[in-house]
């Protein structure tokens, strides 16, 4: 009988006799994501938004596929400025590697100019006092990015409306 | 409609385990049939709650057959959803005649990866999973917009964490309990803005369960059945960017479908891991907290395990009617980002 621990060193046996295998949690899939996120995907690697428009006229980012109303596939479009208004915000303070900044920063819900839903996103601030609802807020795009979100690297503050003192809202 | 009741449950809940799913899903499997005096072969319907991504393979579900005694055949079945949604099927089973009981179970074992980033995996994922929300972070979103929507402040949420670990103290699958002050908490470091770490869910492994009846079965198996009066459950949007995330419009959908304003609620088990949920749910739920008992288990912030917490919600709700000490009780369940899916079971004594 060999000893897993020999040849692989990602296995090991505790004192207590229990025994530990590494396991990877990971589900790397590619699918296509089809003509609308496709579109709006593509929009981002051009440094710029592009949004899906409602029966009544709701302006949805990103885009909805079908009308939530009356569930007719959506097919007009329109462009939405890459500056917006923060909604709300959470601090980040220990990045995961899978996160996109790889430092602390703030996890935002952006509603960009024209839209009139938020968009999931980081701002990246030094620290939370630089944060506030409400605050102004732009793109920063990865220049030469493939299509994804990865293209949209995060939000940064727009001049200097950014800060206060984190406030007490007990 | 046929009368179902929940006639008895068992938990488990530790900080970590080394047991597999089956060897931790057994020893609670037997308790609540002890608890319900049956055997395996008297059980007609088997249904389980539980996630494969924490465990990281396609279909370990299946393992938990293995729990069950798979020969001579049963009838089973999985959600890959909390227990309390497993308890949905089982008690529709039930009313459509094809059973008489059911044993409901759900499960999870949080210690084995990171939980908070797995969850990330439910969200879109074109837009938002690549970006890898975690669960704390996406809260907090939830969090920061109820609080500046004023409907919910911090020192409302450190009232829930200290009265959870308070009711903890007497339940013995509490992972966290004691009494400390709310200026004190108040005093910590917000670490995740808005949250302060007493605004987050211990988390644990275990298992909840309980038996489901029929009419006459039921009343030979308890001498209190915990009569389900109403079972609904609703979804919001999946977006957090297109719904009002200071508001929980399918909890309160799912509550007046059940009628939950129409007497008195004594007991309210709500399935809240983070502190603003539970501010949150029992005001959409339309709950009264200076006539209803909120979460006297200490609820999922004491004791976090995912799938099943869920479940243990309606458990100890029923419980308390099974030991006489409410009428009327409610349970509630959650799961998805930032409280998007929501389950509310009315129970009732006799």
């Amino acid at each position: 009988m060999t000893d897993a621990s020999d040849t692989d060193p990602g296995y090991a046996l505790a004192p207590d006799g229990s025994f530990t295998a590494p396991l990877t949690l990971a589900y790397p899939y590619s699918r296509t994501v089809g003509p609308t996120y496709g579109r709006f995907l593509t929009g981002l690697a051009e440094g710029r938004f592009v949004a899906t428009v409602g029966s009544d006229g709701r302006v949805f980012v990103p885009p909805a596929e079908f009308d939530p109303t009356t569930g007719q596939a959506l097919d007009q479009w329109v462009d939405i400025a890459a500056e917006g208004t923060v909604e709300s915000w959470s601090w980040q303070p220990e990045p995961s590697d899978a996160q996109p900044l790889d430092h602390p920063f703030a996890w935002v819900l952006v509603r960009l100019d024209g839209a009139d839903t938020a968009l999931l996103h980081v701002c990246d601030v030094p620290d939370p006092g630089a944060m506030e609802t409400g605050m102004r807020v732009r793109a920063r795009f990865v220049d030469g990015a493939d299509p994804g979100m990865g293209a949209l690297e995060c939000f940064e503050p727009i001049g200097d409306d950014a800060g206060n003192d984190g406030g007490d809202r007990s | 409609m046929r009368d179902i009741a929940v006639v008895a449950t068992a938990h488990s809940a530790v900080t970590s385990t080394t047991e597999t799913p089956v060897e931790s899903l057994v020893p609670v499997l037997n308790e609540v049939l002890a608890n319900a005096g049956l055997q395996r072969s008297d059980v007609g319907f088997w249904c389980h709650g539980s996630c494969d991504y924490m465990i990281g393979q396609p279909f370990s579900f299946v393992q938990a057959v293995d729990a069950l005694g798979a020969w001579p055949p049963i009838v089973e079945s999985h959600v890959e959803m909390d227990g309390a949604w497993a308890m949905y099927e089982a008690w529709m089973k039930i009313a459509t005649g094809e059973c008489d009981t059911a044993v409901v179970f759900g499960n999870g074992k949080s210690s084995s990866a990171d939980m908070f980033a797995v969850m990330a995996l439910q969200l879109d994922p074109y837009t938002d999973a690549p970006l890898g929300l975690d669960q704390v972070s996406m809260a907090g979103l939830q969090a920061r917009a109820a609080l500046d929507a004023g409907v919910i402040s911090e020192r409302g949420m450190a009232e829930v964490a200290a009265r959870s670990r308070r009711n903890a103290m007497t339940n013995p699958h509490a992972l966290v309990s004691g009494e400390v002050s709310v200026d004190e908490l108040l005093a910590a470091p917000r670490l995740h803005d808005p949250l302060r770490m007493h605004d987050l869910p211990t988390p644990g492994d275990g298992v909840s369960a309980l038996v489901l009846a029929a009419g006459d079965v039921a009343r030979s198996i308890s001498d209190r059945p915990a009569w389900i009066r109403a079972i609904d459950h609703r979804i919001d949007a999946q977006r957090l960017g297109g719904r009002n995330l200071a508001t929980v419009a399918s909890a309160t959908e799912a509550a007046r479908r059940c009628g939950v304003g129409d007497g008195r609620i004594d007991v309210a088990e709500i399935h809240a891991p983070f502190t603003h949920e539970e501010l949150l749910l029992t005001a959409a739920l339309g709950i009264d907290p200076s006539v209803t008992e909120i979460n006297p288990s200490g609820g999922a912030l004491v004791s976090n395990v995912l799938m099943a917490a869920g479940l243990a919600r309606v458990a100890h709700a029923a419980e308390r009617v099974m030991h006489g000490t409410a009428d009327r009780v409610l349970a509630h369940a959650t799961q998805g980002p930032c409280l998007q899916q929501n389950l509310v079971c009315v129970m009732e004594g006799e």
